[in-house]
């Protein structure tokens, strides 16, 4: 089983990104789960959401606290929030931020990647300045460094999650999947 | 038969919609929204063709349901919580005008404090009421188990509460089995009550009742249950010959050899699965019993997979405060009549959704020699 987990702070989209991976892994033929935890949700509050990938159908609900592969939302969260938690050796943390990957030290012996996901995002038309919507590049970005979901499959799944600007989402995953 | 991934809540109102109700009214109240989003949408956009009632408390939620389904049409709500027990006087009424309501609980803990998450208190409180209980496990279980709710409860003209966990299952993204419409209407007949308001044929209903007649009228509700024994099964094999899929009373998971046996129901359920495999693997002889229905409680079934283990641990998520946990009662119940028994160990799992992880489990097992039947046994 694979796990994942995702960092973010409500409103950013990190619990649409896990359902757009879990949908896209399930159209690739695997067995998949996605889920938040939830306070109550509202904007600003750090949330998490997990996906687990299987070969058969997943039984454990507990939250993933011993990820493979870390998906942080925005680089100040990593400042913040422990994101390295639990991840098992050699997995991975994606970050996305412009800043180069030094500036992020983690105790726990892994992987981590900086990608500044937020200026495709506006390149795009996707957020804000202040805010960029990023839930999709940053899969494109995460499809490519571990081969683990297509970028067919996330096509595909994008706008059965995100209805809005679907079509500029999945230019921005593309250019980020080609770019990263 | 389509396979998508769903939430569970979303699940329910796929189960819901192929039923097709007449009447949907309720409230909103976390985790259980999506499940009257999804059918608001659905009445809104035709593909449903029923009445959504919108109200101003879950107390005229399962009023106007209990109207629409006196007036003699399917009528479904659903809601979770503070909405549940707002609606508890309607709740009774409904067992007593024997009518076929369909709720859908999302378990969530009751206030103070204030807590938003997954427990069985909600529903627990009201087991006595004589509306039949079902606890899902995952969002397949959900879908087929609303489509047989229906079919269950207008063949003993008694109400049921179908529960999914708030949260773990509610909000859980995962692969489900849609059945076509063809199927669903082949399984579950339209619903064409023999007594109904009808101002063609004046009746009188909830009329006052002195007590021999209100004393029978109570014995019928316990025979029904009884008999309701027979319809869920007869519910299940229908459901297996249409749909492939196979369900009972209860289920079992690795249980024949089993030494130590978790007893447990809703969607913790699979975490205890994957326990009992990590525990059989480390070669402890682990086995789980899932509680499905609650009410009617199947204690022939329970005593027959129970009496001859050693060791049973419940895992209740609510208790009832200076007794015990709901499901250990009805455990214990269920085998007291047999001379050799199991230690029973009454353990409360998790309360307001208190996150539970494999080890939990396994450690339980591990430890087991150092349990006590004697009291509720709790988390450290």
């Amino acid at each position: 089983m694979i796990e994942i987990r995702f960092h973010g702070r409500g409103g950013q989209g990190a619990v649409i990104a896990s359902k757009i991976l879990a949908y896209a892994l399930f159209l690739d033929g695997y067995h998949t789960q996605a889920f938040p935890t939830y306070g109550a949700e509202r904007r600003g509050a750090p949330v998490a959401a997990y996906v687990r990938v299987d070969n058969s159908f997943i039984n454990v609900r507990s939250p993933v606290i011993n990820p493979d592969y870390v998906i942080v939302m925005s680089g100040k969260l990593a400042d913040t929030v422990d994101v390295s938690s639990g991840i098992k050796e050699n997995g991975l943390i994606l970050i996305n931020s412009e800043l180069d990957v030094d500036h992020y030290t983690f105790e726990e012996r892994c992987r981590v990647v900086c990608f500044d996901v937020n200026r495709i995002a506006l390149k795009y038309g996707l957020g804000t300045k202040i805010m960029p919507i990023i839930n999709v590049p940053i899969l494109g970005v995460f499809a490519k460094l571990t081969g683990l979901v297509s970028i067919d499959a996330l096509k595909k799944a994008t706008p059965k999650f995100v209805p809005v600007k679907a079509e500029r989402n999945i230019e921005a995953l593309e250019e980020a999947y080609n770019l990263a | 038969m389509v396979k998508d991934m769903v939430l569970g809540s979303e699940a329910v109102a796929l189960g819901v919609k192929l039923a097709r109700p007449k009447v949907i009214s309720a409230y909103p109240i976390t985790p259980q929204t999506h499940i009257i989003e999804r059918l608001s949408e659905m009445v809104d956009n035709g593909e449903l063709d029923a009445s959504f009632i919108r109200v101003e408390s879950e107390l005229s939620a399962i009023s106007a349901a209990m109207g629409a389904s006196q007036a003699g049409v399917r009528a479904f709500t659903a809601t979770s919580s503070h909405g549940l027990a707002l609606m508890h006087e309607v709740l009774h009424w409904i067992v007593g005008a024997r009518l076929p309501v369909v709720l859908v609980n999302a378990n969530r803990a009751i206030g103070s404090p204030w807590n938003i998450w997954t427990d069985q208190t909600d529903s627990m409180s009201q087991r006595d009421l004589g509306w039949l209980q079902v606890y899902c496990e995952t969002a397949q279980e959900a879908l087929d188990t609303v489509l047989q709710a229906f079919y269950v409860a207008e063949k003993v003209l008694l109400p049921i509460m179908v529960m999914i966990d708030g949260f773990i299952l509610s909000h859980t993204l995962e692969e489900v089995v849609i059945p076509t419409q063809e199927q669903a209407d082949e399984f579950l007949p339209p619903y064409e009550p023999e007594y109904f308001l009808d101002i063609n044929n004046p009746l009188s209903f909830g009329n006052a009742a002195k007590g021999d007649v209100f004393y029978n009228l109570r014995k019928d509700i316990q025979r029904s249950m009884e008999a309701s024994f027979g319809v869920i099964n007869e519910a299940h094999n229908r459901f297996d010959d249409i749909f492939g899929r196979r369900y009972d009373l209860i289920d079992t998971y690795f249980i024949d050899d089993a030494e130590i046996v978790f007893v447990i129901a809703g969607a913790l359920t699979g975490t205890v699965r994957v326990a009992v495999d990590k525990l059989r693997n480390m070669g402890v002889k682990a086995g789980l019993l899932k509680i499905r229905y609650f009410r009617p409680f199947p204690s022939d079934l329970v005593r027959s997979y129970l009496t001859d283990k050693k060791h049973v641990v419940v895992l209740n998520r609510s208790l009832s405060f200076g007794s015990a946990g709901q499901i250990t009662q009805e455990i214990k119940n269920a085998l007291y009549f047999e001379k050799d028994k199991p230690f029973i160990y009454d353990y409360v799992l998790s309360l307001g959704g208190k996150e539970v992880f494999v080890e939990d489990i396994v450690k339980l097992a591990l430890n087991i020699d150092s349990l006590e039947t004697s009291k509720i046994l709790w988390r450290e």
